[in-house]
């Protein structure tokens, strides 16, 4: 983990409110598993909390990286009033990412994601494709306008897209694209998810005895160290036990946590 | 003694900053991003008899210049701590100050007689001033009484010298420190957050899953200066002051205010190298004020005051 002031390479908006964002720094030497996110301090002396954002793709030739998030209030509106040449303060790479270990060449992979929740499986879809696994992308968006990196998911592997109001792929949610595509893979090796609440209970819902499911939860945090216990999740196993989703997640495995 | 040193109870510091409970785990979570035994001290998280979950999430919210958190204890209990988390420090050259907190008298007793046999607890903070558990917490720091009367049950077994957390949630916080010193305190931590609360205008509903919160960060930091001000003029025992700390200049307005040492606690979070910068950054700052060493500066605020 380390701190730094990475110099931003580009800052683009790729649907209303999404914007990808490219860091250049030393601290893309450390960004080794996908999954991981960065820490990054918002440009206001009168915000204090930094925002977890999720790494969507990490070059390290290039020492580059590239963050995507939805501008939800003004931490984030103000990140994305940055531009080329000016620098921002990185805290990272933080947290456990997933683990592909387990994954050969030519396995099924299903990877399922949700809005915002999408941008950390690009980079992991690239690892799995470095692996010539064979990758079933299940996304859905709240409407066409929302939806980003279309086109680079699609030349990973196949893609299939739902939006809540019909207005692109099919209608309706992820659980469904999930029943869609276990009839033309029934058996996945794997299964890597990444959105909202219901979209990982539905994942976890249709795998349930599942030996490879890994979900990567969300929730508010301040430290982003583990220091602080605000992030945390509830074992399955002993419900009495809280997990850190900043230290000990945001992947879990399914079962791990009650979602 | 180095110019940063400073004595207290217990405590004989290298210097002044010490991370505030809470806000510092129990301190092994940072020792991954510098050495620990370049700090003063820890004050490590809230330990109590029995294992915390904490409250429901969220359990943060954003504030201009500030933070709300209701967290709720979320601890592992006194044995883990004890036999985990305490031992893990003592690789450092440390000494420790144990945050303890409870819901009745019977268990911050408990807790106090056992956890300064830890051989690097060197004094107590006694958290009677936590606004975000139902039981425990503010209850014991809001009224005189029964501050002083708990104040005086722990000191009859604690090994170590005992701090009391004042809470600034009240309409009179001298009055508070007064009885706690009479009590038998060997000092006082001040302040702990200010109750609050924020609301989303989508749902309509608090942004805390408790509701309620405690507002920390450097929006606080007028609060805590002038509360420490009234206290160490009231009384004799030291204070180590905290609330909002957020560079070197916070540092010594704590001095200047009557603290004796300073915990920093938000702004860990904004940027978790602050204490050690902050140490780094006080002698350069004491040249260009003319402050010789900290302890010279304490005496002289003190005697300034007479």
């Amino acid at each position: 983990m380390k701190q730094e002031m990475m110099l931003i390479e580009s800052q683009i908006e790729l649907a209303p409110r999404i914007f990808e964002l490219t860091l250049k720094g030393e601290l893309v030497e450390q960004m080794e598993t996908s999954g991981q996110f960065v820490h990054i301090r918002v440009p206001r002396s009168d915000l204090l909390l930094r925002r977890p954002i999720s790494l969507a793709e990490v070059n390290h030739e290039e020492s580059t990286c590239k963050v995507i998030y939805r501008v939800d209030g003004c931490g984030t509106r103000a990140i994305s009033e940055l531009v080329k040449g000016q620098e921002i303060d990185v805290l990272g790479p933080l947290g456990n990412g997933f683990t592909t270990d387990f994954v050969k060449e030519d396995d099924v992979i299903f990877v399922v994601g949700g809005g915002i929740g999408v941008p950390p499986l690009y980079e992991l879809g690239k690892r799995l494709k470095d692996k010539k696994a064979k990758l079933v992308f299940l996304q859905g968006f709240g409407t066409k306008d929302a939806i980003f990196y279309e086109k680079e998911f699609s030349e990973l592997g196949m893609l299939m897209i739902a939006t809540d109001d019909g207005s692109y792929g099919y209608k309706g949610h992820t659980g469904h694209l999930i029943e869609k595509a276990l009839k033309i893979y029934p058996n996945p090796t794997g299964v890597f998810a990444c959105g909202p609440t219901g979209l990982l209970r539905a994942v976890e819902g249709a795998f349930s005895d599942h030996p490879h499911v890994y979900l990567s939860m969300e929730e508010r945090m301040a430290c982003g160290v583990g220091a602080c216990y605000a992030c945390v999740c509830q074992s399955k196993e002993d419900p009495t036990v809280n997990k850190k989703v900043c230290d000990e997640g945001p992947v879990f495995k399914s079962g791990e946590v009650i979602i | 003694m180095s110019r940063l040193s400073v004595k207290l109870p217990g405590l004989d510091l290298k210097n002044p900053i010490i991370p505030a409970s809470g806000c510092f785990g129990f301190g092994d979570e940072y020792s991954k991003y510098y050495d620990l035994s370049l700090l003063g001290s820890i004050m490590v998280k809230a330990t109590t008899l029995e294992k915390r979950y904490g409250n429901p999430t969220p359990r943060v919210a954003e504030t201009p210049s500030g933070m709300l958190n209701a967290i709720g204890l979320q601890n592992p209990g006194l044995e883990t701590v004890m036999t985990n988390q305490l031992p893990s420090l003592e690789k450092y050259d440390l000494p420790i100050i144990a945050n303890v907190a409870g819901s009745s008298e019977a268990e911050y007793v408990a807790v106090c007689a056992k956890i300064g046999d830890a051989p690097n607890v060197k004094a107590i903070e006694l958290n009677i001033s936590c606004p975000n558990v139902k039981e425990g917490g503010i209850a014991f720091g809001t009224s005189a009484e029964v501050a002083a009367s708990l104040t005086r049950a722990v000191k009859k077994v604690a090994k170590v010298p005992v701090y009391i957390k004042l809470s600034p949630n009240v309409t009179n916080i001298v009055p508070i420190a007064k009885a706690v010193e009479e009590a038998g305190a060997d000092g006082i931590t001040m302040i702990n957050t200010l109750l609050g609360m924020r609301i989303d205008l989508n749902t309509r509903k608090p942004v805390l899953a408790n509701g309620t919160g405690g507002l920390s960060g450097p929006g606080i930091k007028p609060v805590a200066i002038r509360m420490i001000n009234e206290v160490t003029r009231a009384v004799d025992i030291p204070v180590i002051g905290m609330g909002g700390v957020s560079c070197v200049d916070d540092v010594i307005e704590m001095f200047l205010a009557g603290a004796s040492a300073v915990g920093v606690g938000t702004m860990n979070f904004t940027d978790p190298y602050i204490c050690p910068k902050l140490i780094d950054e006080l002698p350069k700052r004491m040249d260009e004020l003319g402050i010789e060493s900290l302890e010279a500066l304490i005496k002289e605020v003190k005697e300034s005051r007479k």
